[in-house]
């Protein structure tokens, strides 16, 4: 084996700390700019299908709000498939910095039916940073009210059933509910994806 | 965090542990209350992991790669002008062309723009600290900016952070997803820096710091620092048998 074979290592992760908005979300931290839009839901054009509302608070350990987070949500169409027809399927979501409160509105993602992935259920990828994670938290959302579809999703089936409960996004008069909890009883599943 | 026999095919290495930071890095204090006490469950490379949102020259403007022009009401930011540059590879060493590179950094006084941040020193009307580019087809990147300042925080008493800029780079699959941080080569704050301490091995340390290129430092205008990064690979094919980890 030679030298030219070897894998490179991948370069190590680092907190992105409290001022990720900076680079990331440039509006919140007061800074504008001809693209300080990039990755804001809505910013894609209208697509068809059906679109839902989700909202939750992202906490820690100790219950604190995690204000200075960032959400980054990749997910399917409305027909279950990724970065296709015009729809990029992906954008950021920042709490509120006092509360950790966020909520966005995007289209219901389909069942991804691509090889290697029969009987997914549909749900969104999310991928968190802040101020004290350091390396970048990977999660699922799946709609609880999906529940013939989720009993199929072989990535549900590879998390303790006392657990998936974290995973599910309720219905609620306000659209769908989905908490964040880093830590503590009722912790967040995170996946390394 | 083992590997999973049930992985599908021409996955993503999964991430083990020696590579990254553990979550819980207790000389890091903020992460403490942040650390999941679970770790995560490894579903290796799911198709929908394998791909990743996709970038184009429309999401960004053409100065933005350019962190002294552009913000404020003109004029030029104060501080060493820098030019940081480098190579967007994946775990063969091949170039990822047309993936998103955002950065952020403090004002040569060590200071945010972000309204979080209470540091005593000066904002500087003239710098924003935010960056963005797409590398180019070899995999090549380039920012001119300010050498950001060194600060105190809020961790141990007397914690100084290196003078550092964040990285935030996109591979051609989102479960490459990488956030990471750059630091200069010789600053004696880096083994100093509680967040540095959280690499579980401290050899990594030089894979994060950026080294003065003078080859493609300009003269009588800016120094030029070289910093590679390397994105998450994909797993072995059958004839590279070495185990993980080294």
């Amino acid at each position: 084996m030679t030298d030219a074979n070897r894998p490179l290592p991948e370069t190590p992760s680092q907190t992105a700390g409290p001022y990720l908005h900076i680079g990331l979300a440039p509006r919140l931290a007061g800074i504008d700019g001809p693209c300080a839009a990039l990755g804001s839901p809505g910013a894609e054009p209208d697509l068809p299908g059906p679109r839902i509302r989700v909202s939750g608070t992202i906490t820690d350990g100790a219950g604190a709000p995690v204000g200075d987070a960032l959400l980054e949500v990749w997910q399917a169409d409305a027909d279950g498939r990724h970065a296709a027809g015009g729809f990029r399927g992906w954008f950021r979501v920042a709490p509120d910095a006092r509360t950790g409160a966020f909520q966005f509105e995007t289209l219901r993602p389909g069942a991804v039916d691509a090889p290697g992935l029969a009987g997914s259920a549909p749900h969104l990828s999310l991928w968190i940073i802040a101020r004290g994670i350091n390396t970048g938290l990977a999660t699922r959302l799946y709609f609880a009210d999906a529940a013939e579809a989720n009993a199929g999703d072989p990535v549900l089936a590879r998390v303790p059933l006392e657990r998936r409960a974290s995973l599910m996004a309720r219905p609620g008069p306000f659209g769908y509910h989905f908490d964040i909890r880093l830590q503590g009883p009722d912790e967040t599943v995170f996946f390394d994806f | 965090m083992g590997r999973d026999a049930g992985m599908p095919p021409k996955g993503l290495r999964p991430r083990g542990a020696g590579l990254h930071p553990p979550a819980l890095t207790p000389a890091y204090r903020s992460s403490i209350a942040r650390a999941p006490h679970h770790p995560p469950i490894a579903i290796g490379g799911t198709a929908e992991s394998l791909h990743g949102p996709v970038f184009g020259h429309g999401d960004i403007a053409p100065d933005e790669a350019n962190l002294l022009a552009g913000y404020g009401s003109g004029g030029a930011p104060i501080g060493e002008r820098i030019i940081v540059h480098g190579r967007l590879l994946d775990g063969s060493g091949r170039p990822v062309p047309g993936a998103l590179i955002e950065i952020w950094q403090a004002n040569s006084a060590g200071r945010y723009r972000h309204p979080g941040d209470r540091h005593d020193a000066p904002l500087d009307p003239a710098f924003s600290g935010c960056g963005r580019t797409l590398s180019g087809a070899d995999g090549s990147y380039s920012f001119r900016t300010i050498r950001p300042g060194a600060y105190p925080w809020p961790n141990g008493g007397n914690d100084w952070r290196p003078a550092h800029i964040h990285f935030s780079v996109f591979g051609t699959a989102f479960a490459q997803r990488l956030v990471t941080q750059m630091y200069f080569e010789g600053d004696p704050l880096i083994p100093r820096c509680p967040i540095v301490a959280t690499l579980p091995d401290p050899a990594a340390v030089t894979r994060l710091v950026g080294r003065l290129d003078m080859d493609a430092s300009i003269p009588f205008d800016a120094l030029a620092y070289r910093f590679d990064i390397v994105l998450r690979g994909h797993e072995a094919t059958p004839f590279e048998t070495r185990p993980e980890g080294n």
